[in-house]
């Protein structure tokens, strides 16, 4: 067993230990958020409040944990989405290497690439609504070229293999080929492919919650309290530099993560990496 | 190289079909009557009725999506409904402060990319490598906008250096103006230096591995001399790529970075017409900047073409 590569750890501890968080407060917050006490708002980090409170005398570390929760749901979501489309695309036309279907799966996706994400995914919120169903659909169409692109790659090189030679000769199709010896085999790939989209997928999230096209009040999200705290960073910086931490270690730790599992899972570019 | 080019042309034709089309159906279609999502729930039926009459929405689907691209075409791009001006003069206006300030993060983005990559695979595995690898890191991770908040809270809050917004417009000066655009530029430059950077970093690496690099070290030349003639100019290829890639994503990227500064761009003018259900503005611009990515997704592709005949046969 070779060793784990130190940013895998670093990564894993900082992603997880969010993720926990975000999970906890389905069960337990330090103190309640839903309810405003404004006797107590704005109160510096104390014993009680231990990062302090908002204008509304909510806990800046329960909302924190909360707004994780949204935050991750739609980056994770989004990555779903991506991958139950994109990935069975990628394999399609992997098994119908430059046929027109092929062709028609390429040049769909250049055309999704070539359009700037964020003006398409404002775009989709002005239509629809501002909320973070919308956030997910429009982060995840983004996901489907990217994951139609790293399946087809990957299968194209088990294709050329002897084991898929022998399940044709066995008279499988290209449909069960692909399901049973293509995908487990491209499975790495997508693993560490998910890793980088999740960590770009809660910026996105951010991005658009922070110019209110995301998750919309008393729903609260790491993007959402960062687009509240902007109006008080004269008077209360503490309010902005708590959520944008948490967005800070979430994408850092994802991003280490998936560095780290590529390096581990391709030997490759173990030794020529970026 | 002309195959090249004209094929390249037709599927930059065919994004610019299907993006208006998709556009179109954004705006003009899924939400029903344009006219009274405009206007509201409360509207008066007459004013409902003017306006469609002046939207033209009488028209059939057809007749109305060459009505607006035929128009584009020509540089008409229909009248703001709030402003009372033509879209076209808004988006000139605005231009002024969304271009310069996506070229300024660019030359920022590419001064500190190009030798911080340098540095780092020169010194490949030493300290200042690690600490440049792990500063490129944590620039990929921080968001730009809250990069942002950050520059204000120093910058303008404690040390008071910069404003912490708005724009006092090119009449007002060329110094003042770059000054109000500074912070914003840093903001945006930030997370694309650090891509940058890593770009350059391995293609480098790459280069300095290869077959010609041994053969002009064996012809006498130092590594210096040997990286400044052979490396550099091949590991520049694919950064110039990407520096490519990076301008559209500016323009359309500075986005919520001009909301933060309070910057009278084309984002902010995306995001008031949308508060403000403006769709001709909402329709015309998002048009524009999608064309102004694919455009610059296609010149990158020919002048890569041009550099490296490799390319011009098809993948």
């Amino acid at each position: 067993m070779t060793r784990l590569p130190a940013q895998l750890w670093i990564g894993a501890v900082l992603s997880t230990v969010l993720l926990s968080a975000a999970l906890l407060s389905f069960l337990w917050t330090p103190h309640d958020v839903t309810t405003l006490t404004i006797s107590a708002k704005l109160r510096a980090p104390s014993t009680e409040y231990l990062l302090g409170t908002d204008h509304f005398g909510r806990d800046l570390l329960s909302m924190l944990m909360e707004g994780g929760r949204i935050s991750i749901a739609v980056a994770v979501l989004a990555v779903g989405i991506g991958m139950v489309i994109g990935v069975p695309l990628g394999l399609m036309a992997a098994a119908n290497r430059g046929g027109w279907l092929d062709e028609v799966i390429m040049r769909g996706n250049d055309l999704i690439f070539a359009f700037p994400s964020l003006v398409i995914a404002i775009l989709i919120t002005a239509t629809f609504g501002p909320s973070a169903t919308n956030a997910i659909i429009a982060i995840g169409i983004f996901n489907i070229p990217v994951f139609a692109r790293v399946a087809r790659g990957g299968a194209l090189t088990i294709w050329t293999q002897e084991f898929i030679m022998a399940a044709r000769v066995a008279g499988k199709g290209k449909a069960r080929i692909s399901a049973e010896h293509i995908l487990p085999n491209i499975a790495n790939l997508l693993i560490v492919q998910g890793t980088i989209q999740f960590s770009l997928g809660i910026l996105a999230e951010a991005g658009l919650s922070y110019v209110g096209l995301g998750a919309q009040p008393p729903t609260a999200s790491w993007g959402r309290m960062l687009a509240d705290a902007q109006t008080m960073i004269y008077s209360h910086p503490r309010l902005a530099i708590a959520p944008g931490l948490a967005i800070v270690a979430m994408v850092l730790g994802l991003n280490l993560m998936g560095d780290g599992l590529r390096d581990l899972l391709d030997p490759r570019i173990r030794r020529a990496r970026i | 190289m002309l195959r090249f080019v004209l094929t390249r042309a037709l599927s930059l034709g065919l994004s610019l079909v299907v993006a208006s089309l998709v556009i179109f159906a954004m705006i003009e279609v899924i939400p029903g009557d344009p006219a009274s999502f405009m206007l509201g729930l409360n509207a008066q039926p007459e004013t409902v009725a003017a306006l469609r009459k002046e939207l033209g929405l009488d028209g059939s689907l057809p007749a109305r999506y060459l009505g607006w691209v035929g128009g584009m075409i020509t540089g008409d791009f229909g009248l703001s409904y709030t402003y009372r001006v033509p879209v076209s003069e808004l988006v000139m206006e605005r231009l002024q402060v969304s271009l310069p300030l996506a070229l300024f993060a660019l030359c920022l983005s590419t001064l500190i990319a190009i030798p911080v990559g340098l540095v780092a695979a020169a010194r490949r595995g030493n300290p200042a490598d690690y600490a440049i690898m792990g500063a490129t890191q944590l620039g990929i991770a921080v968001p730009n906008f809250w990069f942002a908040m950050l520059l204000v809270m120093v910058f303008a809050v404690q040390l008071r250096w910069f404003s912490a917004g708005g724009f006092p417009g090119w009449d007002a000066g060329v110094w003042p103006a770059m000054k109000a655009l500074t912070l914003p530029a840093v903001a945006l430059a930030l997370p694309q230096a650090s891509i940058l950077a890593r770009v350059m970093r391995s293609s480098l690496l790459d280069v300095l591995h290869q077959d010609y690099m041994r053969t002009a070290r064996a012809k006498g030349l130092s590594v210096a001399q040997a990286t400044r003639r052979h490396a550099l100019r091949n590991a520049l290829i694919p950064v110039l790529t990407i520096i490519g890639l990076q301008f559209s994503f500016l323009l359309a990227g500075a986005i919520i970075i001009e909301n933060v500064f309070f910057l009278p761009g084309l984002g902010r003018l995306i995001f008031q017409a949308i508060t403000q259900r403006d769709l001709v503005v909402v329709e015309s611009v998002v048009m524009l900047l999608v064309f102004a990515v694919i455009l610059v997704t296609f010149l990158v592709d020919v002048a890569y073409a041009l550099v490296d005949p490799r390319l011009r046969r098809r993948r």
